[in-house]
C-alpha cells in the first residue's frame, strides 16, 4: 500500500501500473462482449456504440443477453438502466473528490464505473491534496475505456473470444482485484458493517431477484448504518 | 436495434451524470455525507460477493471461491495488487485446467 512518505513519482507510477493492469484484465471481457454482441443480432457499429456510449460492462452484457434470450427492446433497455443505477451512487461519492466542472464533469461522469470508482477511493483522499485519488480515477477510467473499446472491436469483427476468460481465471481475478481496492476503505466498525452487510444482503437476494437488483439492494445497508451512526453521534 | 442501443446508453449516461450533478452543498448534511461515504463500500462488497458466489441467479461454490480466498490471504499478508489479482487468476485457472472445480 502507498504510505504517506512515498514520493509523488513512486505513487504515480504505482497508480498508473494498477490502472493499466485493470484495463488489461477487463479487456479480455471486452473481447467476449464484442463477440457476444455481434452474434446476437447487433451489427459491429451497434456493438461498438454500446462500449463507446454506454460504457458500463454490466449494463452492456445485460442489454445484449436480454436480446439474445428473446427479450423485447424495452426489457433490454430497462435491464441496462437497472445495472447502471449503482453508477449514480458512485458519481455522487466521487464528485467532492474529483472537483470538476463543465466538459470535464461530463467526461468524468462517462468514466464513472466500478473500477475507476474503486481505484479512486482506494487511495488516501488526503494524499497529495487529493491528487492520488484523482489520478487513480482518471487513469483507471481512461485505461479501461480505451482497452475495453479496442477489445470490443476485436471481439466484434473476429466473432470469437481470445481464449475463455474463465479458463484464465479472470472472473476470479476481477472479483479479487475489486476486493483489493475496497480493502483500504474498510477502516472501523461502520465501514466493516457496511461491507459485510452489503455482501450478505446481495447473496441472500441473489436466488430470488433478477441480476443487478441484489447488488443495488445492498445500498440499503449503507443507508441504515449511516442513519444509526449519525444518531449515535448526535446523542 | 439502434433505438435500443441509444436509449440504453442515454439512460446509463444520465444515471452516471445525475450523481455528479447534485450540488455539493447536498453532501454537507452530515447524515447524507455518512451515507454517501458508505454507499460504494456496500455496493462494491456486494459486487465482489456476487462475482464470487453467484452464477445464473443462484449461489454456487466453484473455482472462484478458493481463488478469491487465496487472493484474500495474499491481501492480508500485504501482497501487492498485481500479486492479489494474479493469485486469484492462477488459482481459478489451475483448478479448472485440472478439472478440480468448474
Amino acid at each position: 500500500m502507498t504510505s504517506t512518505t512515498a514520493s509523488w513519482e513512486s505513487t504515480r507510477s504505482d497508480i498508473l501500473r494498477k490502472a493499466l493492469s485493470i484495463g488489461v484484465a477487463v479487456a479480455i471481457y471486452g473481447v467476449s462482449f464484442g463477440a457476444l454482441g455481434s452474434t446476437t443480432g447487433l451489427s459491429v457499429p451497434q456493438t461498438q456504440a454500446l462500449s463507446l456510449l454506454m460504457f458500463t460492462g454490466a449494463s452492456q452484457f445485460a442489454l445484449v443477453s436480454t436480446i439474445a434470450s428473446g427479450g423485447t427492446a424495452l426489457t433490454a433497455i430497462a435491464a441496462s438502466w437497472l445495472l447502471g443505477t449503482r453508477n449514480a451512487a458512485y458519481s455522487l461519492r466521487m464528485s467532492p473528490v474529483l472537483k470538476v466542472t463543465g466538459a470535464r464533469k461530463l467526461l468524468a461522469s462517462h468514466l464513472t464505473i466500478d473500477e475507476s470508482t474503486a481505484m479512486g477511493l482506494a487511495q488516501d483522499e488526503k494524499l497529495f491534496e487529493g491528487n492520488a485519488s484523482r489520478l487513480a480515477f482518471w487513469s483507471t477510467g481512461l485505461s479501461v475505456f480505451v482497452l475495453w473499446n479496442v477489445a470490443t472491436f476485436i471481439g466484434a469483427i473476429t466473432v470469437k473470444a481470445i481464449g475463455d476468460p474463465k479458463a484464465l481465471g479472470l472472473d476470479a481475478a476481477i472479483a479479487a482485484g475489486l476486493f483489493a481496492l475496497v480493502w483500504p476503505q474498510i477502516k472501523g466498525r461502520h465501514t466493516l458493517t457496511a461491507a459485510i452487510g452489503g455482501a450478505l444482503i446481495a447473496l441472500l437476494l441473489t436466488p430470488v431477484l433478477p441480476a443487478g437488483i441484489p447488488v443495488l439492494a445492498s445500498a440499503v445497508v449503507a443507508i441504515v448504518i449511516g442513519w444509526s451512526w449519525s444518531k449515535q453521534v448526535d446523542v | 436495434m439502434w433505438f435500443t442501443v441509444l436509449a440504453g446508453a442515454l439512460g446509463c449516461y444520465a444515471l452516471k451524470y445525475v450523481g455528479a450533478a447534485i450540488p455539493e452543498s447536498f453532501l454537507e448534511n452530515p447524515l447524507v455525507k455518512r451515507i454517501v461515504m458508505l454507499l460504494p463500500v456496500s455496493l462494491l462488497c456486494a459486487l465482489v460477493a456476487v462475482q464470487t458466489f453467484a452464477a445464473d441467479g443462484s449461489l454456487t461454490i466453484d473455482a472462484r471461491v478458493p481463488a478469491v480466498g487465496v487472493a484474500s490471504l495474499v491481501l492480508w499478508r500485504k501482497g501487492s495488487f498485481i500479486l492479489v489479482v494474479l493469485s486469484a487468476a492462477g488459482t481459478a485457472g489451475l483448478l479448472r485446467h485440472f478439472g478440480l472445480a468448474s
